[in-house]
């Protein structure tokens, strides 16, 4: 983390930069996707009014409204720092990013972080949206805090790598809609995954999403489909892994400086 | 003293394309220095690798001392670089591209000044606020010729800035280029037009094929190949056919010979074709400029 501390005022601007490239389109960013969840919302809690909850105490309507939080938040901080990325390439302009003194953890750091804002905004938008409608207890806000920035760096990491290895964006648009979008549709948001058949349940275990979802929703209720730690550790496994292969492929240049 | 950019022995493999072959020279500091060559010689990838865009195969560059590779947050520091696309972030304005750029290179507002006078010495001040994508593509160059310059590098990297652009704009960039190295900055071109080359470099490199073919001064390079031309209007009888393979062209009705100085002396010539019965009608003579050496050291 030394290297971090070398061009400080560099590390700021890529990340102010990073900022002011998805908020100058705010509706598009942070407007869409809230708009996209509170349909969910809608249409799942009206067609599933009057089902036996799914925990003990909590409506299904509760129980949806944190899985599509974290939904957003997945969906978001790959969005973010994948399609930075991938623009910058087409348009050509991150050549100006390379030339500068800016090391690999100032460039993760930034894109990350940006992408962290831009998932803290809108689970707050949504919070601030549902929560006069759908009360929901904080039960634990240090596991919340924590699974989602667990969540928002491993998915931020994962669109820095995609970022890099994709050359135009149909290659992102493939990521997202056979990985991103699946995986996240299939990690519990809308039903507890004990629901399921057994064999789908175990499957449902292997996919990262499914814990971070897990975890957040335990940070509200106190209760999940497994143990806390379990969510924390796995959610900690996937960000230690992106973000590792991310920082080696900067590092290295690897498809960015030939 | 260090060299402004040191080339050590430089090699660069694509695949099963050698696109340098064990490049070296130096770039003095404060030296106006031109590197030229044929399209695929090697000038852009040259320029990637002491940019720090593309990775050598093997070798080693240095910028004001420092390795581009070991010591590469200094190299960059010390480097100035204006890509040869037109590239710009089309979310930003024009002087919010330059203080981001500033910003990258670990300048802050103390650089504002600085920018707002490039703004004002490259005829875009009354710009700074419009967006990068409502520029024409002269004004995109200017904006990315301010951004090479925003840290104040010692060295700036050139890569064809007058490409496609008009003859006034082409003056303002040559007399901007030409303030930069009065006020010390070593600048490095690389540029298709040959005569540009020629009136601004002190020094210049040819590349070709991945190889150096020529590192000498400009006046050195265009005096050491003693030929000159020989442009004539014949009537009367055909050119003799021991002056036929010294023909280079035939503009214009007439005919222009390149002539060896050691063997085929001006006069010695006309004497030639007065012997074979040609009438000359109109005659002119030039010395060799550096597109007829380039044309000769690389067969483009």
């Amino acid at each position: 983390m030394s290297e971090m501390t070398r061009n400080p005022i560099g590390f700021r601007t890529l990340f102010l930069k990073e900022v002011k490239r998805f908020t100058s389109v705010l509706g598009q960013t942070v407007g869409a996707p809230i708009i996209t969840s509170l349909l969910y919302l809608l249409v799942f809690a009206q067609a599933m009014q009057g089902r036996a909850p799914v925990y003990e105490g909590v409506s299904y309507t509760e129980f949806l409204v944190p899985g599509l939080i974290m939904m957003t938040v997945i969906q978001n901080a790959f969005a973010n720092s994948s399609s930075s990325l991938i623009q910058s390439k087409v348009m050509g302009n991150l050549v100006f990013v390379m030339l500068a003194p800016i090391g690999a953890w100032e460039w993760f750091c930034a894109y990350v972080g940006a992408a962290i804002i831009r998932a803290l905004l809108v689970s707050l938008a949504m919070l601030a949206v549902t929560l006069p409608f759908v009360p929901l207890p904080f039960a634990h806000p240090l596991v919340l805090l924590a699974v989602f920035l667990l969540a928002a760096t491993g998915l931020a990491a994962f669109g820095v790598i995609v970022g890099l290895i994709s050359q135009k964006f149909d290659h992102i648009a493939a990521f997202t809609n056979f990985f991103i979008t699946p995986l996240s549709f299939l990690s519990g948001v809308f039903y507890s995954v004990h629901a399921l058949p057994e064999l789908w349940d175990r499957v449902s275990h292997f996919n990262p999403f499914f814990y971070m979802i897990d975890g957040f929703r335990y940070g509200f209720f106190g209760i999940a489909d497994v143990p806390v730690w379990q969510s924390l550790l796995w959610s900690a496994a996937f960000t230690a892994v992106m973000s590792g292969i991310a920082l080696w492929m900067l590092m290295s240049g690897y498809k960015l400086r030939k | 003293m260090h060299a402004a950019i040191r080339i050590e022995d430089v090699h660069k493999r694509y695949g099963a394309l050698q696109a340098l072959n064990g490049v070296s020279f130096d770039i003095r500091p404060g030296e106006f220095f031109g590197l030229l060559g044929p399209n695929g010689a090697g000038k852009s990838t040259l320029i990637s690798i002491i940019a720090g865009l593309s990775q050598a195969s093997s070798g080693r560059i240095t910028v004001m001392g420092h390795d581009t590779v070991r010591d590469w947050r200094m190299a960059r520091r010390s480097l100035g670089v204006v890509p040869q696309e037109l590239v710009f972030d089309p979310f930003f304005n024009v002087v919010d591209m330059l203080r981001l750029q500033a910003g990258y290179f670990g300048c802050g507002r103390d650089s504002w000044p600085w920018i707002d006078e490039m703004l004002e010495r490259l005829d875009l001040a009354d710009k700074r606020r419009s967006p990068m994508r409502g520029l024409s593509g002269g004004m995109k160059r200017r904006v990315l010729i301010a951004q090479a310059l925003v840290h104040r590098p010692p060295v700036v990297i050139l890569d064809e800035p007058t490409a496609g652009v008009d003859v006034e704009l082409r003056r303002t960039l040559w007399a901007f280029m030409r303030d930069l190295h009065r006020n010390g900055t070593t600048v490095v071109l690389t540029t298709h037009y040959l005569e540009e080359a020629q009136e601004m470099c002190e020094r210049i490199a040819i590349l070709d094929h991945g190889e150096i073919r020529a590192l000498e001064t400009t006046a050195a390079l265009l005096g050491q190949h003693p030929f000159r031309f020989l442009k004539l209007k014949l009537s009367g009888a055909p050119l003799p056919d021991s002056l036929q393979p010294l023909i280079s062209g035939e503009p214009n009705g007439h005919v222009e010979l390149r002539l060896p100085s050691q063997t085929h002396p001006v006069g010695a010539v006309l004497e030639t074709l007065r012997k074979a019965g040609c009438v000359i009608e109109d005659v002119h003579t030039r010395e060799p400029d550096l597109e007829d050496i380039f044309v000769e050291l690389t067969g483009a």
